[in-house]
């Protein structure tokens, strides 16, 4: 593993017992785990190239809890990882080998259901999924969906931002929450938000959603729920060039038409995904697009003649609207076995999440193609085409000497491509370890200390998640440096009134 | 507010903001100064005008985005994206009126750093959901940005939230980007006659957890409704549809139904629709006057017990399904301050507008517990350490 984490502090090491046992008190029985088979389920998450046994596990059951773990933590200067359902596939939720492994996973219950206001207020550790059961009998949901919803935690969603194939109509993550609770590493206790719209003063909310688990610790979530649309239908497309497909998205969307969602894949993923899942799907198109309006049945059937219309202009081979629930289920299937059918066609594949401006496509493809032939390694494309969110999966062997070293190159190159086109390094899985080092492709050393002194506003000794996100790290003391010139600045040339 | 400078462009906001912290001096952020008046009154040395900071630099249509530099105005960018059939789907206040001032002034960056949002906020999200990608010169006189120019994007912190809303109290915006939505093709608006608050608030409610997607919902009690319509004489109770033709008679079909049990419905075609949102959005029924104007956000349920409980005297009016109440009220000793907070179960208020002397007396911003009156102030110094962009328009000593 070439990733650099940092350095274990000696002292934290040296006192492994005594910390294991102040922790113990804190939170009694099975909530600290301390032996090394034990812990092992945590010595990953979703991004399992990398490992790293904790150095405690820690699963606390309530805020004070929490408070009083992260107090005595501060105090003692050690470090600390919170996880979720550890399905961060960027290994934000790795741990480290001096630091505190704090599972929010008893944090399970629904706090309140309150359908008068739409929200619902949860402890972090509910899944994404679990939210929208526990409202579907009134036909209610919470849209963000990314694709491991039966499994991802709330907290974790909020610490990524995730996202989803619905989020170009109803956004991210950030888009759907109203409030929060928050655990300072102090141990303070912050309530931001509620059932109300836009906490008042700066909108911490905004940044602790996507901070990656390090300005806080979330225990308790207050999110926004909607009401189903009445109904959905989905129409495939196929097309005979990526230009093409990407040339119709670029087109439905001028017209007017914002999809529920609207997903790409190419040639391979389409290949891979029917042997898997035998969604129908056609085998002669270079591209295939599934495009998903929801609403009432008058607008879904209005708007689909529109894209149908859209996609023949240009140059769709196949064009197939869904008839019945059933079946736009199973257009949808292949999408969303689009990973696990890569999985099948390869002993690994490693998941690129860039972002692109969607014009820039085509040469973004090409490009990818011409690396996969430099690389040696086969790439099957996924893209949230409305949103312009790519997904790369490069698919290697694992065991095979240097073929993980050559897939994380290449997977490099796709991202600094992706910026170098106008996007960024992720859309939605986040820059935890994989893309830590690749932050100043797109930020440059300003850009970074900047976001640091934030960090340090709410974690001055950088305790929590530290070696995430940032590639260099800054003690607070010297990012809150200031060289002051005191009448030795003269007046700007600037016009004055 | 004896000086003002005018930069030409991101460096000289730069050398700006350097020059006042060498010198010690403390700056005030405005496009055309139409929000000027929102915020605590405190004294700055020099005001920073970025209305020279201005024009459209990106529009591309298909991929739902535009740049702007921070100073541009609000009504070129809304025109440029009418001729597209787009808009800023956060329908952002237009405050001129409140102030008493002409209509269609204020900046992007205005927009923004206010984080306004008017009454699509229940369906489309707030300013601060569209803020995309900026490039800012913070209290340290360092020119940084954060963000992109894609619609999907979560590499690293996401600083436009933070700055959005901030009142120019962090960071010194000059170049924006937003995201753009496609315009609705046509509107209607279901009006609900002569409901008590109460009533109002439950179906209000009712709408919103229907699957019309309703993408307005605000109620005007007696006292306000006549901003609506000018013979009104009873209370109106609007609900907002938008989209394409078809759809739009399809859900307003079933609203009406819906909507029956409370009271008689009539019904504002496309032109009405219009006019009428324009009047909540702007917030025009409390245009111009002297009262203080205050801007409660709370949850929908507790709308009516809320206004209820600020008491006599006061005017107001519903939006965001009862989750936010205009109210104005006296511009008498506190400006009601005491009574709005009380009156309050959660949520915020806002003083928007009132005399400076009310607005250096009381805390126009909801005030912060201990911890997160820390935690702002450290945030504040995390971008602006030595207190040079507004000092005090936010919270005291902040």
């Amino acid at each position: 593993m070439s990733l650099r984490m940092p350095e274990p502090e000696a002292a934290v090491l040296a006192r492994r017992a005594e910390i294991v046992r102040a922790l113990s008190t804190v939170v009694p029985g099975e909530g600290v785990i301390s032996n090394e088979r034990e812990m092992r389920p945590y010595e990953s998450d979703g991004l399992t190239a990398y490992r790293q046994l904790p150095f405690v596990v820690v699963l606390p059951e309530t805020t004070e809890q929490v408070a009083e773990v992260l107090r005595y933590c501060h105090e003692h200067g050690i470090r600390v990882v919170p996880r979720g359902a550890g399905t961060s596939l960027s290994g934000g939720a790795l741990p480290l080998a001096d630091g505190v492994l704090l599972g929010m996973g008893k944090f399970n219950r629904i706090r309140e259901i309150d359908f008068e206001n739409r929200v619902v207020v949860v402890e972090p550790g509910v899944t994404n999924l679990a939210i929208s059961q526990a409202v579907a009998h009134e036909s209610f949901y919470y849209a963000p969906d990314p694709s491991s919803q039966i499994a991802c935690t709330i907290g974790g969603n909020i610490a990524e931002n995730s996202g989803g194939v619905h989020c170009l109509k109803y956004g991210m993550t950030t888009n759907n929450v109203l409030g929060c609770e928050i655990v300072l590493i102090t141990g303070e206790v912050i309530r931001i938000g509620g059932k109300h719209l836009d906490a008042e003063g700066y909108d911490l909310l905004g940044i602790i959603t996507g901070s990656e688990g390090l300005l806080g610790v979330i225990t308790q979530v207050t999110v926004r729920i909607l009401k189903k649309p009445e109904t959905a239908r989905a129409v495939l497309v196929g097309f005979p060039s990526s230009e093409a497909a990407g040339e119709c998205v670029s087109r439905i969307i001028s017209a007017g038409i914002i999809p529920g969602g609207m997903e790409m894949m190419d040639k391979p993923a389409i290949h891979a995904v029917e042997e898997f899942v035998h969604a129908g799907y056609p085998l002669d198109v270079e591209a295939l697009l599934i495009v998903e309006l929801d609403g009432p049945a008058a607008e879904v059937d209005h708007l689909l003649e529109r894209v149908e219309a859209i996609a023949r202009e240009h140059g769709a081979t196949e064009v197939r609207v869904s008839t019945s629930e059933d079946e736009r289920l199973l257009f949808w299937a292949g999408r969303k076995a689009a990973f696990p059918a890569v999985g099948r066609i390869s002993p690994d594949y490693y998941c690129m999440d860039g972002t692109i401006p969607r014009a820039k496509l085509p040469l973004v493809l090409k490009r990818t193609r011409e690396l996969s032939e430099q690389f040696g390694l086969r790439v099957a494309n996924v893209f949230h085409a409305g949103d312009g969110n790519l997904h790369p999966l490069i698919l290697y062997d694992a065991n095979k000497p240097g073929e993980l070293e050559r897939t994380e190159a290449f997977g490099a190159e796709i991202l600094k491509l992706c910026v170098e086109v106008g996007g960024v390094l992720t859309g939605e899985h986040g820059v935890g370890v994989e893309k830590r080092d690749l932050m100043p492709a797109m930020f440059s050393e300003i850009d970074l200390n900047q976001q640091q002194r934030l960090k340090c506003a709410f974690d001055a000794k950088g305790l929590l998640n530290p070696g995430k996100v940032f590639p260099t790290l800054h003690r607070c003391a010297e990012l809150g440096r200031m060289h002051v010139h005191a009448g030795r600045v003269a007046f700007p040339d600037i016009p004055r009134f | 507010m004896s000086d003002t400078l005018k930069p030409r462009d991101g460096k000289d906001v730069e050398a700006a903001v350097q020059w006042a912290l060498a010198e010690g001096k403390t700056l005030e952020v405005m496009g055309q100064g139409s929000k000027r008046a929102i915020g605590r009154a405190a004294q700055w040395d020099l005001s920073l005008d970025l209305s020279d900071l201005s024009g459209v630099t990106l529009y591309e249509p298909e991929e739902l985005i535009l740049s702007a530099k921070a100073g541009t105005p609000i009504a070129e960018i809304e025109t440029l994206l009418a001729a597209n059939n787009q808009e800023l789907a956060f329908e952002p206040i237009d405050y001129g009126p409140v102030f008493g001032a002409d209509p269609g002034r204020g900046t992007i960056g205005g927009v923004l750093g206010a984080n306004l949002s008017g009454p699509r906020r229940i369906k489309a999200g707030a300013a601060r959901d569209h803020f995309l990608g900026v490039t800012a010169v913070s209290g340290r006189g360092e020119t940084f940005k954060s963000g992109g120019r894609v619609v999907k994007n979560v590499t690293g912190y996401d600083l436009c939230k933070v700055l959005a809303g901030s009142y120019g109290t962090l960071a010194v915006m000059t170049d924006v980007t937003v995201k753009v939505l496609p315009r609705a093709e046509t509107e209607q608006t279901v009006l609900v006659l002569g409901l008590d608050d109460a009533n109002a608030i439950r179906a209000m409610s009712a709408a919103m957890n229907s699957s019309n997607d309703v993408s307005g919902a605000a109620h005007c009690p007696a006292t306000t409704s006549a901003s609506i319509q000018a013979e009104a004489t009873q209370a109106l109770t609007l609900l907002r549809l938008e989209g394409v033709a078809p759809s739009v008679a399809h859900r307003r079909r079933a609203l009406e139904a819906l909507l029956k049990p409370f009271g008689e419905i009539t019904l504002l075609e496309e032109g009405a629709s219009r006019d009428a949102w324009r009047v909540m959005r702007n917030v025009m029924p409390f245009t111009g006057g002297a009262r203080a104007l205050w801007r409660i956000s709370v949850a929908p349920s507790h709308g009516h017990e809320v206004a209820a409980a600020i008491g006599e005297g006061t005017e107001y009016f519903y939006d965001w399904a009862g989750g936010l109440i205009w109210a104005a009220l006296p511009a008498e000793g506190d400006g009601g301050a005491a009574r709005m907070r009380a009156a309050l179960k959660g949520g915020h208020a806002t003083l928007i507008r009132a005399p400076a002397a009310i607005r250096a007396a009381v805390p126009v911003f909801e005030p912060q517990d201990a911890a997160l009156a820390a935690l702002t102030k450290r945030v504040k110094e995390s971008f602006d350490p030595k207190g040079v962009l507004g000092p005090g328009r936010m919270y005291a000593g902040v």
